[in-house]
């Protein structure tokens, strides 16, 4: 669930005294009206807004090769080392498309529950750009791959995770086509150097329908789709190195009206500048329209420095991208057990059905699962599932340990949570390996130390001095008595003590 | 039916064409013309047709590296380089709106 992201974005707004100050962001929040209505009513007495966000989600498919070509794909390499004639554009080369990128759409169709269109098609989508050689883009504008899907997401209500509410977006299709090459602007020599390495890798286009209303939302429903595309393996959605990529367009109008201008806003490259970013314009929007003023049909850039979007050079005015279908392509045909014939071959054949066969349980399942499975609660499975690694760990602690699945969580959650994030470490870099917690647990189960006592050695273990939780008791003296004796003669003198006062 | 200035305007915007003198326009007009006699067929319940590759469907290669590292070669056509990356213009620069600029179409 979102929880970090938008909590504090999505209180009720209040407007601060005076014109807003847009430099007091830190303060304000946009009221999300995905829980009811709308924001409320300005001081000024006007009528509420209705915040409109709908998200195109780019993510790069996990390939080893691109998706018309033979180049590999790879994030670290030497500049134009990773191109071939084609994605240069050279005269004379033809696309020819790879058969991985096709199941990695198909798959991720099924997961948001799409319906996979059997015939798709391609098309060119024409606009200059130096990192664009051909001077257009292969896409799927006219018929994509899959369309008409949903993807469920969940917010934390009020402060405490207890509260989830899952909503829904529609996914309006999802397409296959070619990523553009980098370019580094280089302002000082007033040029631009281009590299092709990423010209040409396969890219999924998942278009979300604008049903969602806030910065919260948008990151939540990016969260999951990023959980689901890292669980399918189509694409690994690392949103810092530029494997997810999230435009977001937003607009807002008065309640029973026709919708506002929207707005196109890029360059977010987190989940929490997601958020952000869709506040501000959804705030800059009513600001500018309350004052009179008008919305212009732009793309705007998000200054994460800054924390507000910008007016992005080199999109003024509308495009016009004069589509036309890609002659060099023909129709890209899918099966499904029933309409697969007799002696195709093997290798050409993206069957559906195989593919719907063998996906692996998606987060929500994998949730409802460890839910059921482990007793522990629903906020905690968002928990596990969120952080990489999590899951597993806890559920190795588990098979290790007497104690309980619902004590062991808490270990699990709260302390070795809080020092992974304390020392800014991944589950997989944790010093503290899970049989080493483990053991700690049983010692605590078997009464022979005291929850305190597990605390500190906990602390103790998180040094990596490599000493087992046995070693650090036996070392401090942390061992519950259980004498009957020895704690009677303790008592008798804390008594006499007490009397002499 | 002829072009207006404006869709010419529009193309030369897009296209970067130069439609240079009243010839360059009319050679348009006489292909859209020439295009329009598609018309006068009557398509009524036929499925359109935007490819001769229509009944084929598309090859899939195995998703195996078998290109790249070329940068030398890819390089040598470049007009300017820079360690290893092609040279571009800061940025698009558009065509000057059809005031700002000397066209045939004013």
């Amino acid at each position: 669930a979102a929880r970090g992201y938008g909590g504090a974005w999505c209180q009720a707004w209040q407007r601060g005294a005076g014109f807003p100050n847009l430099a007091t962001r830190g303060q304000r929040a946009v009221a999300c009206n995905a829980r009811g209505g709308a924001v409320p009513a300005g001081k000024c007495g006007l009528a509420p807004w209705v915040p409109v966000v709908g998200l195109e989600v780019h993510a790069q498919i996990s390939s080893n090769s691109k998706l018309f070509s033979g180049s590999q794909v790879q994030f670290s390499a030497p500049p134009n080392s990773l191109v071939s004639f084609f994605d240069a554009s050279l005269p004379g080369t033809l696309p020819v498309l790879n058969r991985r990128c096709v199941e990695a759409a198909v798959m991720t169709g099924l997961a948001l529950n799409c319906s996979i269109n059997k015939k798709s098609l391609f098309d060119r989508k024409h606009y200059f750009y130096a990192d664009l050689p051909a001077g257009y883009q292969i896409t799927q504008q006219r018929v994509p791959i899959a369309v008409n899907g949903s993807l469920s997401y969940t917010l934390c209500i009020g402060n405490k995770m207890s509260q989830m509410v899952t909503k829904t977006v529609r996914i309006k299709q999802i397409q296959l086509e070619q990523d553009s090459g980098k370019s580094l602007h280089d302002d000082t020599r007033s040029q631009t150097l281009v590299d092709l390495n990423r010209a040409g890798i396969g890219l999924m286009e998942v278009v979300m329908e604008p049903d969602m209303c806030c910065g919260e939302e948008a990151a939540a429903a990016v969260r999951e789709l990023q959980l689901i595309l890292q669980t399918l393996g189509s694409s690994q959605a690392v949103m810092a190195e530029g494997q997810l990529r999230v435009d977001a367009n937003v607009s807002v109008h008065h309640p029973g009206e026709r919708y506002g201008v929207r707005t196109e806003v890029k360059n977010i490259n987190s989940l929490r500048f997601l958020a952000k970013a869709v506040d501000y314009e959804i705030q800059r929007q009513i600001e500018e329209l309350e004052k009179g003023g008008t919305i212009l049909n732009e793309t705007r850039a998000f200054d994460s420095k800054l924390g507000c979007t910008v007016p992005m050079r080199d999109k003024e005015g509308k495009q016009d991208y004069r589509f036309m279908p890609e002659p060099n392509l023909p129709p890209l045909i899918l099966y499904d057990a029933k309409s697969l014939p007799a002696n195709m071959n093997h290798q050409q054949v993206v069957n559906i059905d195989w593919i719907h066969e063998r996906l692996p349980d998606l987060p929500s399942v994998k949730r409802a699962k460890l839910v059921e499975h482990y007793g522990i609660l629903p906020e905690h499975s968002f928990t596990l599932l969120n952080e990489d690694g999590l899951t597993e760990f806890f559920e190795n602690v588990v098979k290790q340990t007497q104690m309980k699945p619902k004590k062991v969580i808490g270990w699990i959650l709260n302390d070795m949570l809080g020092y992974l994030k304390q020392h800014s470490l991944t589950v997989k870099e944790s010093p503290v390996s899970y049989f080493l917690l483990a053991d700690l647990l049983n010692l605590l189960e078997k009464k022979e130390i005291s929850s305190t006592a597990a605390k500190q050695v906990l602390a103790e273990l998180w040094k990596g001095e490599g000493k087992t939780p046995l070693e650090i008791v036996k070392e401090k003296k942390l061992e519950l008595l259980r004498d009957q004796k020895e704690l009677e003669e303790i008592c008798q003198v804390v008594i006499d003590g007490q009397e002499n006062e | 039916q002829k072009v207006t200035v404006a869709v010419l305007d529009h193309l030369e915007h897009l296209a970067l064409v130069d439609f240079r003198d009243s010839e360059g326009v009319e050679q348009l007009q006489k292909a859209i013309q020439f295009a329009d006699q598609l018309h006068e067929v009557n398509t009524d319940g036929v499925e359109p047709m935007d490819s001769v590759l229509e009944d084929r469907c598309v090859y899939l290669r195995e998703d195996d590296v078998t290109e790249g590292n070329c940068t030398k070669e890819l390089l040598k056509n470049a007009k300017e380089k820079v360690e290893e990356y092609f040279v571009a213009p800061p940025g698009n620069i558009p065509l000057p709106k059809l005031e700002e600029r000397d066209s045939f179409l004013q």
